[in-house]
């Protein structure tokens, strides 16, 4: 397998990280080594058995759907870069 | 009595009950002995000021019933910590003050202790090494320009260099018990679910466990029990009936029966790491245990495993620092300019690098071929150790494939440091616990260890184990105090 620039450049867009030529061609490299190593799974035949989505075999417990945080506008607001009074700022979306 | 910083957890909790010593001595020898230590690097923000103050309150007041009681303590920087920066070892959270604490560290707390710093860690805990994080590399005591494990490297560093009596990391492969395993130390690496994740900056959700990392076994299990709650804010915590680990702890394992998993024999492993294991082979046997030799067949898949599940796990936990709630914040044309450039200036490449991984194999087209794939394989590493402990207590192991390399040394090639981990992450996959004991020297003289891994939800058996195997050994760590000024 091999993943080339064009590829790079899609998952880039995927991961809202943006890469110019340099950083894709080292990124490609790294990528394809990684995914080299990883191919060793097709090794083995996994058609009848059940994928593991959590190793916690119990069941999400039930509760009372109560309000328990409060209040905690300023909190969330706090660590906001750019803040306006009660509200997130971010640049114009609609022109 | 020996000199304050010298003494383990269990001595200091001991002479601050017996009024022997206060808790600002002991907490002024620790922050004494930090500030002389810059050079390693271990801590991304200091909080000592704090620290004295608490110390003062407590000792005014003390309340000597805790099992804590004024004990100082630097934690990982992946704890939030309220009013107290945390940043995950990144640029992205440089600026970032929870206003609200952990589960973990706020039982920490709870019990008596005092927050002295965060300590430093690979962005994101994505690293073996802690070269990836923002806040530079770490040494290790052990030696100059010597890598303290990863990610939580400034934990093992600090922990081995007396700057904190006892401390906390996190484990999503290994990130406890290999730092440990190059520092000379002990890391328990607990069952999944047995550590509340409530406040911890998440990695991989499904793997992710934070655990206690000591100079010793008994210190390790009184931290581990103190840490260890059900809790409620975290769905993926579990409900049952939990040891009394430091008082239940003994050296008696006559009779246990100890699984040697042959493929962990893997090509390439140095012979010192083979003599190592011979020898806690042996070691197990003196102190009673049954040895037994077992199959893990599936071994040699869980890293390629591993490196989908984390990745995947990683690039929709990580989709959260978008530069509009909280940490930095890069300028941009538009809402899109902002977030692109905000998360490619702000993540460090590692970082970068796995999102991308986990972005590709989530991706339309490649769900079923890589992470459904990944999904099924770890099932059957699951499978394998329900049917080794079908056979067996407890399974033993080497930590790591070699003993700490030089900082630089694989950075260069990822994949020679993901197989790092080679012995740690199967543990993480099939949710198990695991704890690394300090066990020998390479010819180098830097510290090994070994790796006991249990059933799920049986610490206190790895812990039983890993005490009396540690009075067998012996250890001691050869440290020089090169760094101090």
């Amino acid at each position: 397998m091999s993943i080339d620039l064009k590829t790079i450049k899609h998952i880039s867009k995927l991961s809202r990280i943006s890469v110019d030529e340099k950083k894709a061609e080292k990124l490609a490299g790294d990528l394809n080594s990684i995914f080299d190593f990883i191919e060793k799974l097709n090794e083995l035949k996994t058609e009848n058995v059940e994928p593991l989505t959590s190793v916690a075999e119990t069941t999400l417990k039930l509760r009372s759907d109560e309000v328990k945080s409060k209040n905690l506008r300023d909190q969330v607001i706090k660590n906001s870069p750019k803040e306006n009074e009660d509200y997130f700022v971010v640049p114009k979306v609609i022109e | 009595m020996s000199e304050i910083t010298k003494q383990s957890l269990s001595q200091l909790v001991e002479n601050i009950k017996s009024k022997k010593l206060s808790s600002s001595e002991v907490t002024k020898a620790f922050v004494e002995r930090s500030e002389k230590s810059k050079e390693l690097n271990t801590y991304i923000t200091e909080d000592y000021a704090n620290a004295l103050n608490k110390a003062k309150k407590f000792d005014e007041k003390p309340n000597l019933d805790l099992k804590l009681p004024g004990i100082p303590m630097a934690v990982k920087d992946l704890f939030c910590t309220k009013d107290l920066r945390t940043t995950a070892g990144s640029k992205i959270l440089n600026n970032f003050v929870p206003t609200y604490e952990s589960t973990v560290t706020q039982n920490i707390w709870n019990e008596g202790a005092i927050l002295m710093g965060k300590l430093n860690c690979d962005e994101f805990a994505m690293g073996s090494s802690n070269e990836t994080s923002f806040f530079g590399n770490v040494q290790n005591p052990i030696d100059k320009n010597l890598v303290p494990g990863g990610s939580s490297g400034g934990s093992s560093s600090a922990v081995a260099a007396q700057l904190t009596p006892i401390t906390i990391g996190t484990d999503t492969g290994g990130s406890i018990r290999q730092p440990a395993s190059f520092t000379g130390t002990v890391g328990l690496k607990p069952t999944y679910g047995s550590c509340s994740r409530y406040g911890i900056v998440a990695f991989a959700s499904s793997l992710d466990q934070a655990g206690p990392m000591a100079q010793n076994v008994k210190d390790c299990a009184l931290l581990h029990e103190v840490i260890s709650t059900y809790d409620e804010k975290d769905s993926t915590s579990i409900d049952f009936k939990r040891n009394e680990y430091s008082k239940e702890l003994t050296k008696d394992i006559k009779g246990k029966k100890i699984g040697i998993p042959k493929e962990y024999r893997v090509d390439g492993m140095p012979k010192e790491i083979e003599d190592l294991w011979k020898k806690g082979i042996e070691y197990a046997k003196d102190c009673g245990a049954k040895i037994i030799d077992i199959s893990l067949p599936h071994t040699n898949y869980a890293l390629p495993t591993y490196y989908i599940v984390a990745p995947a796990e990683a690039s929709s936990n990580l989709a959260r620092y978008d530069g509009v709630k909280y940490g930095f914040r890069a300028e941009g044309e538009n809402l899109i300019d902002m977030y692109e450039k905000t998360r490619s200036e702000g993540f460090g490449a590692e970082v970068q690098r796995r999102i991308m991984i986990g972005t590709y194999v989530l991706s339309s087209g490649y769900y079923d071929a890589y992470y459904l794939k990944a999904q099924k394989v770890r099932k059957l590493i699951k499978n394998d150790f329900d049917d080794a402990y079908k056979k067996v207590d407890a399974i033993l192991t080497p930590s790591t494939p070699s003993s700490a390399f030089k900082i630089g040394e694989k950075t260069n090639d990822p994949v020679s440091m993901y197989l790092n981990d080679i012995f740690t992450v199967p543990v993480n996959l099939a949710g198990l616990p695991g704890i690394s004991i300090p066990a020998g020297h390479d010819a180098k003289g830097y510290p090994l260890g070994l790796q006991i891994i249990g059933k799920a939800f049986d610490e206190q058996n790895i812990l039983n184990i890993a005490y009396a195997m540690e009075e067998k050994i012996n250890f001691k760590n050869n440290i020089t105090d090169w760094w101090v000024k």
